[in-house]
């Protein structure tokens, strides 16, 4: 065994080396630490948090907590309606959600997948004090009591037997749905024995109190709770057993439980307010839709969809994305290897032309790339269209009658010709720098040595320049799979790409699940398609320069 | 009884006299969000200068992001700063920003000026005050514009001359949306006006709209901006084609194209104020002030004098007087007109709140096929 080698200081020699690389290690990663920092900011963490979007779906048990918990149970497929304690927990739940102004933004949520559901949400969100009203009227005409906020925290209000895990349950079912911390300073602390005895009620007085005082800022102890309270307290009065009962607020409670408080059947208010809560239809979308994560946005992203029954594809007449995924990566070829036809004749010109000319041909390339956008397409729209420029050419010339002119725009010809032109510097400029590094000797030499112009070109020049296109085609092809404007307008019905849907999930219909479920689809084909070029001509072939 | 409504009376108008000092406790700037060009600087002319030189000292920027409203509200309230006061949005977008939470919610009486009759503002607007977040300016439409020298010798009066391409051969201008365009289909296609809502619920109706539209789906160029429309028809493109009034308005009058409206089967929509939720107190101050100022009577009718766009409230129809440059009578040009309005829609909010997502994802697949 041969002896460890050791360094000056005595150190083992390897581990000495290992200390000094290190340093170095950490001394260049504080150099480029500040961008690391901006870039893991200003573009890692935004777009991951965005692609997080696509599998994210805590809005539903956020909202209705209660009611997701309850209709576990539920068989969607045995054809009935779900059991009284799922509305109840539906009505306690919507109750909170409608004061928070919250239950709109999970019917918009649950729209996507349910038809409807948008409008059910909203008006049953206005119907739902009704519901109360019909017991807390009657609470308050039994006893003037029960109007006043003091009365409720009389009773409900506890200092040393306080039932601190449904207060902090409350907290956090508060602070999941309006998203903002529900921490605060209370001054309400449920009792536990009546959290025994009445469950609902102080469960319900627990969360309109910390609703009332950490989200409006208000102190609970002088206000009237809302109606779902007097709605918990006469649903709980029906089978509590108070006999025992002796703490504040005991001869109350025993009045109104003699007094018999018209009950409130949740299921069939609910019917009344709208006819869908009495149907299987919504109850399902609620229940297959609850989980906290969700793969219903990619399952849509591919014309597909989450039924009680398991995954199903879309009805015939609303499947597009899919044939808009292989729509935008056929173009995007198509557009890569026009512009390398056209742009490799430019490349070698530029690349063989003396310097005066090589750079006024420069500028000819650049002058383009540094117009705006959206004049340059707008540009195209002025040539192609069928009173255009090229058509009234033709017409002109009498190549083209003027009955029928062609159709050059608001189709897939379009957007091909657009995006070409004004991707083609971005597959010049690559395949430019490549060329300059290739020295004109070669192709002499390989003249010298008999080959004809074709073989010279092909056998000699030609595979020096492939790393320039590599480079060029990856830049050209990524780009115009994502691009959005140009096709948008001059593309028509034919022309779209998937961006242009992702567009109008962002901005228009607000399904951000869905357009971060297709970005995500969308960066995994471009990730594959980089492997597979890595894989064919290797990565090391490309060259920006 | 009579006590209390005074008492309360009294106390109201108290607080009203006392926001009314307490210009100290306003923000000093403001954000206004809207659409550009010509209808942007209706609201510069009619009241956003008046404004500024009552108020000494606060002055306005325009961000003109009014067609990214929603996404961008939203995007600004998830990262919890917010930079816009006050936002101009169509009612659809302020429906769904009420449903999000957000927009704040108004109160017409309180927030919003009486009409100088006195009538209250809660009726002086009426059924226009289609969300409770919403404080309407205009009424626009949707509507057609044909090109004269194109049509022949009959000009065209129904809608359905759009589906007719055998007396109006050419290309025709359609939005790329469902909304509006399902409904001109279903009127073309026999039902009746009143039905076309019950009809496009079921999927036998979506599916006869899309069979409508079918017969000229190879003649329609499919637009997306409100500009596209009034350029094909100044570049002869299409003899038809659908945009809102107030482009057409442009078109015909300012820069003289000839071209003529088609009134018949216009899609009423209304375009206002929302104030975002998540302000300051101050700057919130400043937003409902300027919001009350904004929309009164008069400031409403002073809109009409730079856009042919009909004012939210009925006190401001009156007022309308002739346009501030071309000096013509603006009244026949607004959709409201008697004469304009003999045939018209209401976009149906709450419909397409529900049916939006659905049937567009039909009609773009339809588009595509």
């Amino acid at each position: 065994m041969a002896e460890m080698m050791l360094a000056a200081d005595g150190t083992p020699l390897k581990r000495s080396l290992a200390r000094a690389l290190r340093r170095q290690k950490l001394r260049a990663l504080g150099l480029i630490a500040p961008l690391l920092i901006f870039v893991l900011i200003t573009f890692i963490v935004p777009i991951a948090s965005m692609l997080f979007r696509s599998v994210e779906n805590q809005i539903v048990e956020n909202t209705l907590p209660m009611t997701v918990e309850a209709l576990a149970d539920w068989d969607p497929n045995a054809g009935k309606t779900p059991s009284e304690a799922v509305y109840e927990a539906l009505y306690f739940d919507m109750f909170l959600a409608a004061e928070a102004k919250r239950h709109t933004r999970l019917g918009t949520r649950l729209n996507y997948e349910q038809t409807g559901v948008s409008s059910l949400f909203r008006q049953s969100g206005r119907a739902l004090d009704d519901i109360g009203k019909e017991t807390q009227k009657p609470l308050e005409k039994l006893n003037n009591a029960w109007k006043d906020g003091e009365t409720w925290h009389g009773i409900f209000n506890t200092t040393d037997n306080t039932d601190t895990a449904l207060l902090d349950l409350q907290r956090k079912r508060v602070a999941a749905l309006t998203g903002s911390p529900a921490s605060d300073e209370v001054n309400f602390a449920p009792d536990a024995t009546l959290s025994n005895l009445l469950p609902r009620t102080t469960r319900a007085y627990t969360a309109w109190a910390v609703y009332t005082a950490t989200q409006q800022g208000r102190d609970p102890a002088t206000r009237d709770p809302w109606e779902a309270v007097a709605t918990a307290l006469a649903l709980d009065l029906r089978t509590a057993d108070l006999s025992a009962y002796s703490g504040p607020g005991a001869d109350l409670l025993a009045e109104a439980q003699t007094a018999d408080l018209p009950v409130p059947a949740m299921a069939t208010a609910f019917a009344d307010m709208d006819e869908d809560w009495a149907g299987a239809t919504v109850w399902k979308t609620i229940q297959t839709h609850s989980s906290t994560y969700t793969s219903g946005y990619f399952l849509n992203a591919v014309d597909a969809q989450k039924t009680p029954d398991g995954v199903a594809w879309q009805p015939d007449d609303k499947q597009i994305l899919l044939k808009l995924f292989g729509r935008t990566i056929w173009m995007s070829l198509l557009i890569t290897f026009s512009c390398i036809a056209l742009g490799y004749p430019i490349a070698w010109l530029l690349a063989n032309l003396p310097m005066r000319q090589a750079n006024l041909l420069l500028i000819l390339v650049l002058l383009p790339f540094w117009t705006s956008l959206l004049v340059r397409t707008s540009a195209w729209k002025v040539m192609l269209q069928q009173q255009g420029v090229i058509n009234d050419v033709l017409v002109w010339i009498g190549l083209v009658g003027d009955g029928d002119r062609l159709i050059m725009i608001n189709n897939q010809f379009g957007t091909i010709v657009a995006m070409t032109h004004i991707l083609l510097p971005f597959m010049i400029l690559p395949m430019y720098s490549v060329m300059q590094t290739i020295p004109p000797s070669y192709l002499r030499a390989a003249k010298s040595l008999g080959a004809t112009n074709w073989t010279a070109f092909w056998r000699v020049y030609f595979p020096q320049s492939v790393p320039g296109i590599g480079a060029g085609s990856i830049l050209v092809f990524i780009l115009s799979i994502g691009y959005y404007i140009t096709p948008e307008i001059v593309g028509g019905t034919k022309g779209v790409f998937i961006s242009n849907r992702i567009a109008y999930h962002i901005s228009s219909s607000l399904n951000w699940g869905l357009a971060a479920a297709l970005g995500t689809i969308l960066l995994a084909a471009v990730l594959v398609l980089y492997w597979a070029y890595d894989k064919i001509v290797g990565i090391d072939n490309v060259k920006l320069g | 009884m009579k006590l209390t409504k005074t008492l309360l009376a009294t106390t109201a108008l108290t607080l009203a006299s006392g926001t009314a000092f307490a210009d100290g406790h306003m923000a000093s700037d403001m954000t206004l969000v809207s659409w550009g060009g010509a209808y942007q600087s209706s609201q510069q002319n009619a009241y956003v200068a008046p404004y500024l030189e009552m108020n000494e000292g606060v002055s306005a920027v325009w961000d003109e992001s009014s067609a990214e409203a929603v996404a961008k509200l939203r995007a600004m309230n998830e990262a919890g700063s917010v930079t816009w006061d006050v936002v101009d949005v169509v009612a659809a977008d302020a429906i769904r920003l009420c449903d999000e939470g957000l927009a704040l919610e108004i109160d017409p009486d309180e927030d919003l000026a009486a009409a100088p009759d006195g009538t209250s503002a809660a009726d002086d607007f009426g059924d226009l005050l289609v969300s409770d977040c919403f404080i309407p300016q205009i009424v626009y439409s949707t509507t057609f514009g044909y090109r004269t020298d194109l049509v022949g010798d009959t000009a065209p009066t129904s809608v359905c001359a759009v589906f007719d391409t055998e007396a109006y051969p050419g290309k025709r201008s359609l939005e790329k949306r469902p909304i509006n365009n399902m409904e001109w289909a279903l009127l073309c296609d026999g039902v009746a006006k009143d039905n076309v809502y019950d009809v496009l619920a079921t999927e036998e109706g979506q599916q006869q709209a899309l069979d409508k539209l079918a017969t000229i789906k190879d003649d329609v160029i499919w637009w997306s901006a409100g500009a596209d429309t009034p350029q094909l028809l100044a570049d002869g493109e299409v003899v038809m084609g659908s945009t809102y009034n107030g482009r057409l308005f442009a078109a015909i009058e300012e820069q003289k194209q000839p071209i003529g409206m088609l009134w018949d089967a216009q899609v009423f929509d209304l375009d206002g104020w929302i104030i975002p939720t998540g302000l300051s107190p101050e700057r919130e101050a400043r937003a409902r002030d300027f919001i009350k100022f904004a929309t009164d009577t008069q400031r409403l009718a002073d809109q009409a004098k730079y856009i042919s766009y009909g004012p939210a409230r009925a006190s401001s129809a009156p007022l309308v007087g002739q346009h501030a440059e071309l000096g013509i009578d603006m009244a026949p040009h607004m959709p409201t007109d008697p004469n304009n309005a003999q045939n018209t829609f209401l976009y149906n909010y709450e419909f397409w709140a529900d049916y939006r997502d659905d049937i567009d994802a039909k009609f773009q697949a339809w588009l595509a096929q």
